[in-house]
């Protein structure tokens, strides 16, 4: 190789590319379509001129229609919940009754048995068994009803239309187009809605949409609000509507975090992330009949599974953790007596109490424990004998029980509607961290996406707190 | 091998299931480089799903993949790495995920690169295939979503197809794994030189082009004998693409 006649060729093609001119693009681009048509022409026969796609344009003009878009949208998330909330109910309370029910007390006293000594009995039983078992029996069933019906939209190519809905929406608060995407994405999981970003090409948008993800309710999120919503807010209506209340309040919810997600969206693209919005194409696929079972058996063993063995392995040692800090004393009050008391002075200012403050702490690395560690505690400051004793977690077979403890616990409807807010508006847990980090590469705005959201939830649950106290 | 044939297709070169194994993730120790380039949404993942026994995510909106993923499958004793680009509709401008799908193309210097077309959208699909064939002379057309372009009437003649495009042409529907094994097949056949590709070259370029990129390449192809893609060079050259004068300065297209 002669670095002289390589100058020479760039010489040269420098001189040629004054020759023909600035169309140069446009005319190779130009010729390469001529040639596809030419192509095309010989080899390619179409009959009967594109009925299906016609077929096609009909279905989007209505589910992308100005009038009918929105709600269509609405209704479809309505209905998956709905079968969520419904059908995991049954599978849920079977599983348990074996887990729970059934298994702990013989593996209770299996260990007694053994004479396996109290404490690590406790631990492992009662702290580490019994969180996995309660994740379980709580996460599975929603989880392996949510994802199927999720991936069939995707596959049935749904989502692109989402997309274009609220394309206009993201586009007005500064953000790109795509985020409907990621936000979809973030419906099932906030750290797989972060690496969905990637399909955003400027930095700056993709910022924000990271940024931003957390506020689509995540999966480990979904059971919390539905099960608060049904004790709290159901309650309130004749019980011929409750759960259709309950579903109202749920989806409230939920488009109250995509309300966030588009102010947070402006004010960032207003001041720290300024800049021009990209245009960007976006290609309607056609529909396609999802393959059922296929789709069904990946989205299981895929999603589902994948995502239940994170929560098993947070929730496992989040148990012990539990076990160890309600059972190691400090003078005479256990730890998490201590914090509790120590938190219900702040949690009361925002409409919230001590118990549900250190659960969200133990809950960070998985929001699916937040209830389960809230019942626990509840039990532990109120004294009140349904739960099995100190660092137990336990499952009540009825959600009246469970109404029943919280009330016990001095929850009103105030603490209720204030946990589902701030169960939509805190940090993300530390998976989405730490995929931030990775996404972003960036110390600051890792900081920044963490610290935000539980700025906002303080925010939000003091002021409603407040209103709520000087109405009531 | 157990040699009971259970029907007669397990005598035809086509089906090959025992020469077929997955490898999973595992791709260590491979005899050849496939890359997996097409459209958004035309099926890449499911292709790559079919070939390589894994389970990337695949969904039905265009950019799914945003990782570049990397599997293997083994056929007849030789190992193969496949690895899926991200989706484009062409490779002229400077957007991130088609500078990867260029660079790995060019530079990763893949042995053999299957485009995955949509039959239902084949004229505006070739649009990236024609880049392609510019830039290597090995390459595949899979030709996917067959059933889908079946129930829309669309009938395409893949010997015309494959003659005008100089490459071999597989028909697929990788959702039920249709075309697959031939695909397979014909990939093991590129690689190992059975079938000898002439890509299509660009052909309607105005006159004052054509002899501005004639010079050029003749130039180029003084300079490096043996090269591949001279024409596309010197498009890019004319073009003024930086990063391309850039690697020719250091001998990185050879």
């Amino acid at each position: 190789m002669n670095h002289k006649n390589i100058d020479n060729i760039i010489e040269l093609s420098n001189e040629l590319r004054w020759q023909i001119g600035d169309d140069f693009h446009d005319n190779l681009t130009e010729s390469i379509y001529a040639d596809a048509a030419d192509i095309v022409k010989d080899s390619v026969q179409i009959e009967n001129s594109q009925r299906r796609f016609r077929l096609d344009a009909r279905i989007d003009k209505i589910v992308t229609s100005k009038t009918f878009g929105f709600p269509i949208m609405f209704l479809i998330l309505g209905i998956v919940l709905w079968l969520t909330i419904i059908g995991a109910n049954y599978p849920s309370s079977l599983l348990a009754d074996i887990l729970l029910d059934t298994i702990h007390p013989s593996l209770k006293s299996g260990a007694a048995s053994i004479q396996m000594p109290w404490w690590l009995s406790g631990f492992l039983i009662d702290g580490v068994y019994l969180a996995v078992a309660w994740v379980i029996a709580v996460m599975l069933p929603p989880m392996a009803i949510f994802f199927p019906m999720f991936t069939l939209l995707e596959d049935f190519g749904y989502l692109p239309r989402v997309a274009f809905n609220l394309d206009n929406l993201f586009k007005k608060s500064g953000a790109h187009g795509k985020q409907a995407l990621t936000m979809s994405m973030g419906f099932g999981c906030n750290a797989a809605g972060v690496v969905a970003t990637r399909i955003i090409d400027s930095p700056r948008e993709r910022l924000i949409a990271i940024i931003t993800n957390n506020f689509s309710l995540c999966n480990g999120r979904w059971p919390t609000q539905i099960l608060i919503a049904t004790i709290f807010i159901g309650a309130l209506v004749p019980s011929a509507v409750s759960s259709l209340a309950a579903l109202l309040a749920v989806i409230g919810i939920a488009l109250l975090g995509m309300v966030f997600m588009f102010a947070v969206s402006w004010v960032l693209s207003k001041t720290v992330l300024k800049g021009e919005v990209s245009t960007f194409n976006l290609e309607l696929p056609p529909y396609r009949p999802p393959r059922f079972w296929k789709t069904i058996y990946t989205s299981l063993i895929d999603r589902t599974l994948i995502v239940l063995w994170r929560a098993v392995v947070f929730a496992a040692p989040a148990g012990a953790v539990i076990w160890l800090i309600s059972n190691i004393y400090i003078g005479n009050e256990s730890i998490a007596a201590w914090a509790i008391h120590s938190f219900d002075g702040f949690g009361f200012i925002l409409g919230l109490n001590g118990v549900i403050l250190l659960a969200y702490i133990v809950a960070i690395p998985a929001n699916e424990i937040v209830i389960p560690t809230i019942l626990m505690l509840t039990v532990l400051v109120t004294g009140i004998s349904a739960g099995s004793g100190a660092g137990v977690m336990f499952e009540l077979d009825s959600v009246n029980a469970t109404a029943d403890i919280l009330k016990a616990g001095g929850w009103t409807l105030l603490t209720a509607i204030n946990l589902m807010l701030f169960s939509l508006l805190h940090n993300p847990c530390s998976t989405t961290i730490y995929t931030i980090y990775k996404e972003t590469k960036s110390i600051k705005w890792t900081v920044f996406a963490s610290v935000m959201p539980v700025v906002l939830g303080f925010i939000v649950t003091f002021l409603v707190a407040q209103f709520w106290r000087l109405l009531a | 091998m157990d040699a009971k044939l259970k029907s007669t297709c397990e005598t035809c070169a086509h089906f090959n299931a025992d020469g077929l194994k997955k490898l999973g993730i595992r791709t260590d120790n491979f005899d050849f480089v496939v890359a997996l380039a097409g459209n958004p949404n035309t099926g890449k993942s499911t292709v790559f799903n079919a070939l390589t026994g894994l389970r990337q995510h695949t969904g039905n909106w265009p950019g799914k993949t945003v990782t570049r993923a990397e599997g293997g499958f083994e056929y007849n004793n030789q190992k193969y790495k496949l690895v899926d680009l991200p989706g484009t509709y062409s490779l002229l401008s400077t957007s991130e995920d088609e500078e990867a799908a260029r660079d790995f193309i060019l530079f990763g210097k893949p042995n053999v690169t299957v485009i995955v077309v949509d039959a239902n959208r084949l004229e505006r699909n070739l649009n990236l295939v024609l880049q392609i064939l510019e830039i290597t002379d090995k390459a595949v057309l899979c030709l996917n979503l067959m059933d889908e372009a079946k129930r829309n009437n669309i009938s395409i003649d893949q010997r015309t197809l494959s003659r005008d495009l100089g490459i071999p042409v597989v028909a697929a529907s990788a959702r039920y794994n249709e075309g697959i094994p031939e695909l397979i097949h014909t990939i093991s056949e590129v690689v190992n030189g059975t079938i000898i590709c002439k890509p299509h070259r660009i052909k309607n370029v105005p006159e004052n082009i054509e002899v501005a990129v004639k010079k050029l390449t003749t130039e180029i192809e003084k300079e490096f004998p043996n090269i591949p893609n001279s024409r596309w060079i010197a498009f890019r050259l004319l073009e003024g693409d930086a990063q391309i004068i850039k690697a020719l300065k250091q001998g990185e297209l050879v």
